[in-house]
């Protein structure tokens, strides 16, 4: 700990020492709740904003279901809602398009970066390292507005006459730098690159506050193997995100002098619309590598938030241990530094060298090893347990068998001769789909659900929970695991129609079935909301301070902590987060010291 | 008016779920918190043996359902393509197994290990000798199909057999060009900045070049049947992917940057109609990478034939060189239709309009 922090860390123990926590200083409802400093405020928006993102995302995936499920169907309220867009109620292309591109662009980094590890990693990890907040609490509430504020110009992106960006999340040059060749790469490209630099900027200062926290903020007695694996896991998050966002922010600012400047890094001997271009020399893959360098740590800066949260609440509603910690931490590890070493692999048939491609394949099927790892530990800690269901532990135990099913799907896609064969088809929507959006959506929702009384001091309600677990997994199930036969067949991603294809057109009945299925996930996701937004004031009450009985320092503060999270001094840390049914004992918390007759692990 | 009811109807099932979820909060309070947990618990473990069993169950029927649309049964329709099978099949088998024996165990430790009255969690943190159990068994496994997997690799992206015969595809927004080097075996040069010159030099062909005089320019591609093709793809505006899904075979095209591709056609699309029992079979080129509003529509056709046939075609083909300058044409007393088969994007084209 540095002498600063050392002297906030007092400042804030003494205030609250004196005052029992009890009045603070005078906080108006703008202080409070707008721009508050606290971090369990500030996960909270995160969350609410990540909400109304997921909402907007997951209509924009009905809308384009709607055109696959029946691609000469009509519906006249979409003209309403859309305008030019669907002129009577048949959607256009480019905004199918849009749709598509804002669809990945929305969940990717609006919800499940910035909704899910923004809201977790302010929420968890001064709450689980005993800290009275972040390492700069200034810094992390302006994390927040620069998030708050890419999400205006993405949404204003949405309005503008030519539309919203349309080249896919991915946005590759040359198509994405040219406004002829598509209407979404005018004025609706710009405004995604600006909002992407915005967020970049807001998940910068995000990831440097939670590693410095980490590092520098735990209580007494909390050592680096003594902390929960949410807190490590989110750790190796918040360093994925500062090593690898800034290049995608090279990638931005490079395509943004391409587009407005004239400069050519991604432009070369281009036609486009009749018209020749002056640029030359140019590389259009190089973007690729930039953006991919972060696009595919990216991956696991969705996915390690999930693994921890489920790591914890499994162990937690298993009443056992989480088995193999090391090996659990040591995974994590491994995956980080793999992560920054995979990126090509989404690049096997862009005439990459065949060699350098063949690298990669073993770089990428190395992931494995450590994955496996984490599978098994996992169903260990479930064997011989004494298992609850509570609605987080149900998303707890989906996460891992989405996660085993997508994972698995992995080992064809980074194999690249079958990538050859599979690449851009709808096996690659299936896998990812599985493993990075749905795994990582159950983790985040296994996270709200369990910490939803520390967040608001109330339950939400059960059977709705339940409700929206078993449609939610069932559904997502039928929507992606018949895509892996539709990639199987070669059928390409983003297509508007299928119908004009002769080796494709078989399976319209499925994209129908398929369809139906999204909506009813949809409306059950709705459920959710409903249950989140009534239970915050509806909601039972808390009534105990550790509702799950759990071992981590969140649940020694009070029901609803107040700005500084401890009234009193902050509990010293005496042992590891994971003594369950130790020693005859259903937990033992991590501020009890260890008694003279208890057993070693 | 029928939007409205519908939104009704929608919103009249949310209201109840919700009333019915609340009521059941109230009955559990009058019940006993804790007896109701406890109901619960036994609910939900039941269901999550249940998912198990209907959900293999159903992975079975999916399969049953959907496998025969695949390109597996079927096979293969290029030599290089069967290794990319072997490697699925390979793949298949190995995560097959793993899947099924981590969901089962994932579900059924679920069931078996629910809470009941006096059962005790068994305190297991750590075993040093599994833990490096299954850190080596499936390294091990990885292994194997790393090997394979290169092994097909280099095969398939490893230099084309000197005697290919090499077609040049060029990708634009919203169609495939081909072009046939001719009797000389030698494309002639390109250059994007003579695009249009003279008028319908679609391709930016560089016609000071000798070797581009016997150069043909189809919007078909026709091949013969067992011998290797070459493939050098090209793009005009953006990247564009030509996608072969019968022949296992992709390969981007990028605006600068020529790429390669090649692969023995083992089959006619005479025969490939018999094999899938399809009168209307067509070998198609799929545009693989998004590439704009039409990329849906960005078909392009195969006719894969006996070496006759195709030496027929070829034969029949005039070279876009007199086309361009019908003036140099030593035939050109007849007609200067550019291409013989100018319709075959005609579907395409009535969809999706070009720019």
């Amino acid at each position: 700990m540095s002498t600063a922090t050392l002297e906030t860390a007092a400042h804030h123990e003494a205030h609250h020492g004196d005052h029992h926590g009890d009045h603070h200083h005078h906080e108006t409802f703008i202080t409070k709740y707008v721009f508050s400093q606290d971090h369990k405020t500030i996960a909270k928006q995160f969350l609410v904003t990540g909400i109304i993102w997921a909402f907007i995302g997951g209509l924009f995936s009905v809308i384009f279901r709607l055109q696959l499920a029946d691609p000469n169907a009509t519906y006249p309220w979409l003209e309403d809602l859309l305008g030019h867009w669907a002129p009577g109620g048949k959607l256009q292309p480019e905004f199918y398009y849009a749709l598509v591109t804002m669809h990945g662009t929305i969940l990717v980094f609006f919800v499940l970066t910035a909704g899910l590890s923004g809201t977790f990693a302010n929420f968890l990890i001064p709450l689980q390292i005993g800290a009275r907040d972040m390492a700069s609490p200034m810094l992390n509430m302006l994390s927040y507005w620069f998030f708050f504020l890419a999400s205006v110009i993405m949404m204003s992106s949405l309005f503008v006459q030519t539309g919203p960006a349309s080249g896919g999340w991915t946005i590759y040059p040359p198509l994405s730098a040219l406004g002829e060749a598509s209407s979404g790469s005018k004025i609706g490209m710009d405004l995604w690159l600006v909002s992407m630099a915005m967020f970049i900027v807001s998940s910068l200062l995000g990831g440097l506050n939670y590693i410095t926290t980490i590092l520098n903020m735990r209580t007494k007695g909390m050592s680096m193997t003594r902390m929960p694996l949410t807190i490590w896991a989110l750790f190796f998050t918040a360093v994925l995100g500062v090593l690898s966002f800034p290049v995608l922010l090279s990638g931005a600012i490079l395509l943004l002098f391409d587009r407005n400047l004239g400069t050519s890094f991604y432009l070369s001997d281009i036609v486009v619309a009749g018209k020749i271009l002056p640029n030359e020399g140019g590389s259009a893959i190089l973007f690729q590598h930039l953006f991919w360098f972060l696009g595919h740590p990216e991956v696991y800066i969705i996915l390690l938030p999930a693994m921890g949260m489920s790591s914890e609440i499994l162990s937690v509603n298993s009443r056992k241990p989480i088995f193999g910690y090391m090996a659990m931490v040591g995974s994590l590890f491994a995956i980080t530094i793999l992560a920054f070493l995979v990126w090509a692999h989404h690049m096997f048939v862009t005439g990459l060298n065949p060699f350098l491609g063949s690298v990669f394949v073993l770089l990428t099927l190395l992931i494995a090893v450590p994955s496996a790892i984490k599978v098994f530990n996992w169903l260990t800690t479930l064997w011989r347990g004494n298992i609850r269901f509570t609605p987080g532990m149900l998303f707890a135990i989906g996460f891992v068998s989405l996660f085993i099913s997508g994972g698995l799907t992995g080992i064809f896609l980074g194999n690249s001769a079958l990538d050859i064969h599979l690449h851009d088809t709808y096996f690659v929507i299936a896998h990812f789909h599985i493993v990075m959006g749905v795994a990582s959506f159950f983790g985040m929702y296994a996270g709200v659900y369990h910490w939803y009384p520390k967040m608001f001091g109330r339950y939400m309600n059960n059977t709705l929970s339940y409700i929206h677990f078993w449609v939610t997994i069932i559904g997502a199930y039928l929507i992606f695991w018949p895509m892996h036969y539709e990639g199987l067949a070669g059928m390409p991603r983003r297509y508007y129609d299928f119908s004009n294809w002769e080796s494709f057109k078989m399976f319209g009945d499925l994209n129908q079935f398929i369809s139906m299925i999204a909506l009813i996930v949809f409306a059950a996701q709705l459920l959710f909301v409903i249950n989140f937004f009534y239970s915050i004031w509806k909601g039972r009450k808390v009534t105990e301070a550790n509702p799950w009985k759990a071992n981590t320092l969140e649940w020694t503060t009070p029901i609803r902590p107040g700005h500084g999270n401890w009234p009193g001094d902050i509990p010293e840390v005496h042992r590891w987060p994971y003594d369950y049914s130790k020693d005859g004992k259903d937990f033992i918390a991590q501020d009890v010291p260890v008694g003279a007759d208890e057993s070693k692990h | 008016m029928n939007e409205f009811y519908l939104i009704a109807i929608v919103a009249m099932i949310f209201v109840v779920i919700f009333q019915i979820a609340k009521a059941s909060e109230y009955v559990s309070v009058l019940k006993g918190e804790e007896k109701s947990r406890k109901q619960n618990n036994k609910i939900n473990a039941f269901l999550m043996i249940a998912f198990l069993i209907v959900g293999l169950y159903g992975a079975w029927y999916c399969n049953e359902l959907y496998y025969g649309k695949t390109l597996f049964p079927q096979g293969s329709a290029s030599v290089e393509g069967e290794k990319i099978d072997l490697m699925l099949y390979i793949t298949i088998g190995v995560t097959g197994t793993v899947f099924i024996i981590t969901q089962v165990l994932l579900f059924w430790f679920a069931f078996k290990y629910q809470e009941r009255d006096g059962n005790k969690a068994f305190y297991f943190p750590h075993n040093n000798k599994l833990e490096l159990l299954w850190t080596t068994v499936p390294a091990i496994f990885l292994t194997i199909l790393v090997v394979f997997g290169l092994k097909f690799w280099f095969k398939v992206t490893g230099d084309a057999p000197k005697d290919s015969v090499v077609v040049e595809i060029t990708g634009h927004q919203f169609a495939w060009d081909m072009r046939y080097p001719g009797k000389d075996g030698k494309l002639g040069k390109k250059n994007y900045k003579l695009y249009n010159q003279p008028s319908g030099n679609t391709l930016a062909v560089d016609f000071e070049d000798p070797e581009s005089h016997d150069d043909l320019h189809t919007t078909e591609m026709h091949l013969p049947v067992g011998k290797p093709i070459k493939l050098v793809i090209n793009a005009m505006d953006v990247i564009h992917d030509v996608g072969l899904s019968h022949f296992r075979m992709k390969m981007d095209a990028v605006p600068g940057i020529p790429t390669t591709l090649w692969f023995t056609p083992k089959y006619t699309t005479e025969e490939m109609k018999k094999r899938t029992g399809n009168p209307n079979f067509v070998y198609e080129i799929s545009c693989d990478q998004m590439c704009g509003k039409g990329h849906f529509s960005m078909r392009g056709v195969i006719v894969v034939e006996s070496e006759e046939d195709y030496n027929k075609w070829l034969a029949s083909q005039k070279p876009e060189y007199f086309t361009l300058y019908p003036d140099k044409d030593p035939t050109a007393t007849k007609n200067t239709e550019n291409t013989a088969d100018s319709t075959a994007n005609k579907s395409v084209a009535a969809v999706m309009p070009k720019p």
